[in-house]
């Protein structure tokens, strides 16, 4: 990114010029338009928020930007590559990760494990070494468990290390999806609700990861979340969708001072 | 009071990686083999050999194929009685065109058509799952069972359609056909069942058998984190494939020494579901645990009667056999669905903690 579009925050970190770029995006269910000609922007480094009420096409926008759900019209550029549909895999080898709403854990694996699911991209040795186990496979897991193992120091789960991710609390289960999406490293990080179903304490928390990962990684961090109190502390810039179109672009107090947000949100008499 | 793991500390990942990283595990293990490898040859008689343990090591073998499959990956296959064909006939094939080529080699090799076969029908995997999966994998049953009994050339146009194993020696030791020794075959399988559980164990615990688990638990997530559904799925059904081919080459080979297409329906697919539903899924110890139970329970109790000196007839001892097991099976099931390894995992469990409740 060239110098001259980036800006220094109040806090320090510095934001480059856009990462992503969504242009008029429409994605449509037979008879049912999910989202309507959304473009919006985010910028590398930052902390972009996308809010709305329910319904309103967020979910459906992450799904697109990472491959699940194919536009029918409209394109995707990312780091300067344009694209309109592809497999999530792909997004996944070009640096784009996620955590999902409902969480999306592998319940039958332990924490460990999940975390090392998130390093598969980057482990490359292949069938024959697998099957000896020792040599350069059982190097690779070890270089990757090392990783690992600073991102469980990181998210403060290291008790848990060996527990099957099932008999998790939700507020930790929600945690070590974060560390899955982290263990790929990836340049722009996609959260669905991170914070939904949580306590003040786990809110606190998750929020501190989030701006932790967000400043000590760089790493740019588009997120969905209904806490408005969240939203407007930690988000740079916010998007607000409602019935799949976009109806407000910009910072969280100008956001948050919109006509049509608040319409969006409380209502309007008819 | 024994099995503690006190003072065994972890100072580097090798060690906190390894399959058995509680001391008195690893001492287990060497036992087991101890006895297998010696003991077993050694005291062992016929009988035990012939119709306990090469039948169990076989059937354990395929249950590993099968939970590589359903138990690792999520893909239920009714299929393994006809990949154990596939096996059994391409080994037949392989010994009958290179007879000089030592036969132990021709068994592995057999295996790799079996995974060919199998990946071709592990193709409907990517488009459905569940029980449509399994209907697949009859059709695959039911379709290789037709070609072991039209297609003469597999059975190189015996008029009985049965396959007869020749003889064949390896190192001047007769190693397969009626004259070969049940302890030399027992070792030849014993090394085969304890090298490709090995491999299996290997395959599970790093990156490729993680992909399969991710397929299983979740596979939105898994292709997100960069696994390729067509190759996590299709690996597992090449892999499993394999193993069940093996299988079915030693069952034929190492064991029954003839064989025709009753020995590869759909029964031997049921069998093989029941030992992985029983011993666990997705557990390689749980194969085990799951074959012994179905294959060496009922010989066991076949032969209770009579060490009793109880006059019992046959009949009354078979009946009252399918009565025993099949309750066992209930039980078992109820106390702990997740089958026998996880049973054997709980009891582990409260043993590190004894006398403390937790």
């Amino acid at each position: 990114m060239s110098s001259d579009q980036s800006t220094q925050t109040a806090d320090g970190r510095t934001i480059g010029g856009p990462i992503m770029e969504v242009k008029d995006i429409s994605l449509k269910f037979g008879g049912v338009t999910a989202i309507k000609n959304i473009s919006f922007d985010i910028n590398e480094g930052e902390i972009r928020a996308i809010i709305g009420p329910n319904g309103a096409g967020k979910t459906s926008m992450l799904n697109v930007i990472n491959g699940f759900y194919h536009p029918q019209e409209g394109q995707i550029v990312f780091r300067g590559e344009a694209r309109t549909a592809m497999r999530p895999y792909v997004a996944a080898s070009q640096g784009i990760s996620r955590t999902f709403q409902n969480v999306a854990l592998f319940e039958g694996m332990s924490t460990l494990d999940n975390i090392m699911a998130g390093r598969t991209l980057k482990m490359k040795k292949n069938f024959f070494w697998q099957m000896l186990r020792f040599g350069p496979a059982e190097v690779e897991e070890f270089e990757h468990r090392k990783v690992v193992e600073e991102i469980i120091d990181f998210l403060e789960i290291q008790a848990i290390r060996k527990t099957p991710v099932g008999r998790l609390p939700y507020g930790l289960q929600k945690r070590v999806e974060l560390g899955r999406a982290l263990a790929a490293e990836p340049s722009l990080l996609l959260l669905d609700e991170p914070m939904a179903g949580m306590n003040v304490e786990e809110k606190e928390d998750m929020s501190r990861f989030i701006l932790d990962v967000n400043d000590q990684f760089g790493t740019t961090i588009a997120l969905i979340e209904h806490d408005m109190g969240v939203v407007m502390d930690i988000a740079d810039r916010v998007v607000v969708l409602d019935y799949g179109q976009k109806i407000a672009d910009g910072l969280p107090a100008e956001v948050q001072a919109n006509q049509d947000v608040i319409d969006a949100y409380l209502g309007v008499a008819h | 009071m024994i099995y503690r793991e006190t003072g065994q500390f972890k100072t580097n990942y090798k060690a906190d990686n390894s399959i058995f990283p509680i001391l008195q595990d690893r001492i287990a293990i060497i036992f087991y083999l101890f006895v297998a490898f010696i003991v077993i040859p050694a005291f062992g008689s016929d009988f035990f050999i012939n119709s306990m343990m090469i039948p169990f090591l076989i059937f354990a073998l395929a249950a590993i194929g099968l939970n590589i499959l359903t138990g690792f990956t999520g893909q239920i296959s009714l299929g393994t009685g006809a990949f154990m064909g596939v096996g059994a006939y391409s080994c037949y094939k392989l010994v009958t065109i290179f007879p000089d080529t030592n036969v132990i080699f021709l068994i592995v090799i057999s295996g790799f058509f079996s995974a060919a076969i199998g990946m071709v029908f592990g193709l409907p995997s990517l488009r459905i799952k569940g029980f449509y999966l399994v209907v697949t994998t009859l059709a695959a049953q039911f379709f290789l069972e037709w070609c072991f009994i039209r297609i003469e050339w597999l059975y190189n146009y015996n008029t009985s359609g049965a396959i007869e194993v020749p003889r064949r020696e390896v190192f001047n030791v007769i190693v397969t056909g009626p004259e070969a020794a049940a302890v030399t075959q027992y070792l030849v399988v014993l090394s085969i069942v304890v090298a490709m559980t090995w491999i299996a164990s290997n395959l599970i615990h790093g990156r490729i058998g993680r992909s399969w688990m991710m397929i299983r638990d979740m596979d939105i997530a898994a292709e997100l984190m960069g696994v390729r559904p067509l190759y996590a799925k299709l690996s597992a059904f090449a892999v499993s494939s394999f193993y069940a081919g093996v299988a079915g080459a030693m069952m034929v080979f190492m064991w029954l020494g003839a064989a025709e297409v009753e020995s590869f329906d759909v029964n031997h697919s049921f069998l093989i579901l029941f030992m992985v539903i029983i011993g666990g899924l997705g557990s390689i110890k749980g194969s085990f645990l799951g074959a012994a139970f179905i294959w060496m329970l009922p010989v066991v109790l076949r032969a209770f009667p009579k060490a009793l000196g109880l006059d019992v007839p046959v009949a009354t001892v078979e009946h009252v056999n399918f009565m025993i097991i099949g309750g066992l099976i209930i039980f078992f099931l109820i106390i702990e669905p997740n089958g026998l390894a996880r049973i054997w995992a709980l009891l582990k469990q409260k043993l590190r903690v004894w006398p403390f409740p937790y």
